[in-house]
C-alpha cells in the first residue's frame, strides 16, 4: 500500500514538473537586476531616469524638438477634458474617484495591480472601465479618445512618482509576470519581430524615421500624444500598433497579453519616474 | 516526315487542351481551397499569431471567388493556407525559442 502511494505521489511530481518548471524559470528579482543592467550598460551616458523619455533619451536632436513641441504640450487638452471627465458624477452620483484609493489622484504609478479576487493583472484602463460598469455607466473603448484622456489626466497626477509595481506572492501573480514575459520576447507577425527585437535589441537605431525607444520605462510615459497619429493613443493603442506593423493581427485592447506584458514591463520600470501623458513622434 | 509532324502536332495540341481543361479551377475547386485555408486561418487565430496579409489573400480569394474567376480564387486561397501556416510554425518554434531570448 505505501509503496503504490510512494508511486503515485512520485508520478504527481514528475507530472506537474513542467509547469513548476515554467514558473520557477521568473525570477523577477534577479531579471529586474538583468534588465536594468543591460540597458545603463549600454547606455552608460543616459541618466537612469531618462530612460522613460524614450526615443529623446538616446537621440539629441528628437530631444531638442521635444522640448520646443513641449512648451505646448499637444497632450494638454486631453487632460483637461479628462480632468473634466473624472470629476463629473455618474448618474448614480458616484465618481471615478470613489472607486481608487486617495480619490484617484496620484495613484498612476501602482497600476497595473494583480488582483487576487479575479486572479488577474487589472491595468488602469480596465480600472476605470470596472468603475463604470460598477456604476451603472458604459465601458469605454480601449483605444480610443475618452479613456485616452481619463488615463492622461491620472497619469499627470503622478508625474515624478516612482512605479510601484508589485508582484504579490501568488502563483497566478507570477504567472502572469512570466506570460507578459512571454509575450514580450516572442516573435510574431509576417516579419518575425518580437517587442523586444525593437526595444531590447535596437533602442536608438532608426526604422525608416522613427528612432526607436528603450523598453525600460517604456510604460512610464503613456497614454501618450502621437504625432504620426495626430492624437492620443492609450496603451492598448500602442501595441495594437505595434503588432500591425509587424503584420499581425493584433489582439482586443486590454487582452489578458496586453495587460501581462505591461505588468511585466511595469515591474522592470520600478522606480523610475511617471512622466506620462507623454509625446512621441 | 510531314505526316509525322503533323501527328506530333496534333498531340501536342490535345496534351495542352488537356492540360488547362484540367487545370482551370471550378467553384468547387475553389470552395475545397477555401476550406483548407480556413482550418489553418483557425489554427493560427487559436494561436493569437494571425498575419494580416492572411487575411488579405483571403479577401482577395472571397472576391474572386464572387466575380467567378476560380481560377484566380484558388490561388489566393492557397496563397492564405500557405501564410496561415507559415504563422502556425512560427508560434511552435517560438514556444521554444523566447526564452533564448530574455535578458538575463
Amino acid at each position: 500500500m505505501l509503496r503504490k502511494l510512494l508511486i503515485a505521489v512520485a508520478m504527481v511530481a514528475g507530472a506537474a514538473q513542467p509547469l513548476f518548471a515554467a514558473d520557477a524559470a521568473s525570477d523577477p528579482k534577479g531579471e529586474f537586476k538583468a534588465f536594468r543592467d543591460y540597458f545603463t550598460n549600454r547606455f552608460p551616458k543616459v541618466a537612469l531616469d531618462d530612460f522613460v523619455n524614450g526615443p529623446y533619451s538616446m537621440d539629441e536632436g528628437l530631444r531638442k524638438q521635444w522640448k520646443a513641441i513641449d512648451e505646448f504640450p499637444p497632450y494638454d487638452f486631453a487632460i483637461d477634458k479628462g480632468k473634466e471627465m473624472f470629476a463629473t458624477p455618474f448618474k448614480n452620483g458616484k465618481s471615478y474617484g470613489d472607486c481608487f484609493p486617495n480619490k484617484g489622484i496620484g495613484v498612476r504609478q501602482d497600476y497595473p495591480q494583480f488582483d487576487a479576487k479575479s486572479g488577474q493583472v487589472i491595468t488602469l484602463d480596465m480600472a476605470l472601465n470596472n468603475c463604470r460598469e460598477a456604476n451603472g455607466e458604459k465601458p469605454f473603448d480601449y483605444t480610443k479618445d475618452d479613456m485616452a484622456a481619463l488615463t492622461a489626466y491620472m497619469a499627470f497626477t503622478s508625474r515624478g512618482k516612482p512605479m510601484n509595481i508589485k508582484i504579490p506572492d501568488d502563483p497566478r501573480a507570477l504567472a502572469a509576470y512570466t506570460n507578459g514575459k512571454r509575450y514580450f520576447y516572442t516573435r510574431r507577425g509576417q516579419l518575425n519581430f518580437s517587442c523586444a527585437s525593437c526595444h531590447v535589441q535596437n533602442p536608438g537605431n532608426h526604422i525608416r524615421t522613427e528612432v526607436l525607444a528603450p523598453a525600460l520605462g517604456i510604460m512610464n510615459a503613456m497614454p501618450i500624444y502621437r504625432s504620426a497619429w495626430g492624437g492620443m493613443g492609450t496603451t492598448s493603442r500602442r501595441l495594437r500598433t505595434c503588432n500591425s506593423q509587424v503584420r499581425g493581427v493584433p489582439l482586443p485592447g486590454e487582452s489578458e497579453e496586453y495587460r501581462d506584458v505591461e505588468y511585466y514591463l511595469s515591474y522592470m520600470a520600478n522606480g523610475l519616474p511617471i512622466s506620462g501623458p507623454g509625446t512621441r513622434p | 516526315m510531314r505526316t509525322r509532324t503533323l501527328i506530333g502536332l496534333a498531340v501536342a495540341a490535345s496534351v495542352a487542351g488537356f492540360a488547362s481543361a484540367a487545370f482551370a479551377a471550378t467553384a468547387d475547386d475553389y470552395k475545397a481551397a477555401e476550406a483548407k485555408a480556413d482550418a489553418a486561418i483557425k489554427q493560427a487565430h487559436a494561436l493569437k499569431n494571425e498575419w494580416t496579409t492572411t487575411a488579405d489573400a483571403m479577401k482577395q480569394a472571397k472576391a474572386a471567388a464572387s466575380a467567378g474567376k476560380f481560377d484566380e480564387a484558388v490561388k489566393h486561397a492557397q496563397e492564405a493556407e500557405t501564410l496561415a501556416n507559415g504563422s502556425i510554425a512560427q508560434s511552435k518554434e517560438q514556444e521554444k525559442l523566447w526564452p533564448d531570448a530574455v535578458v538575463r
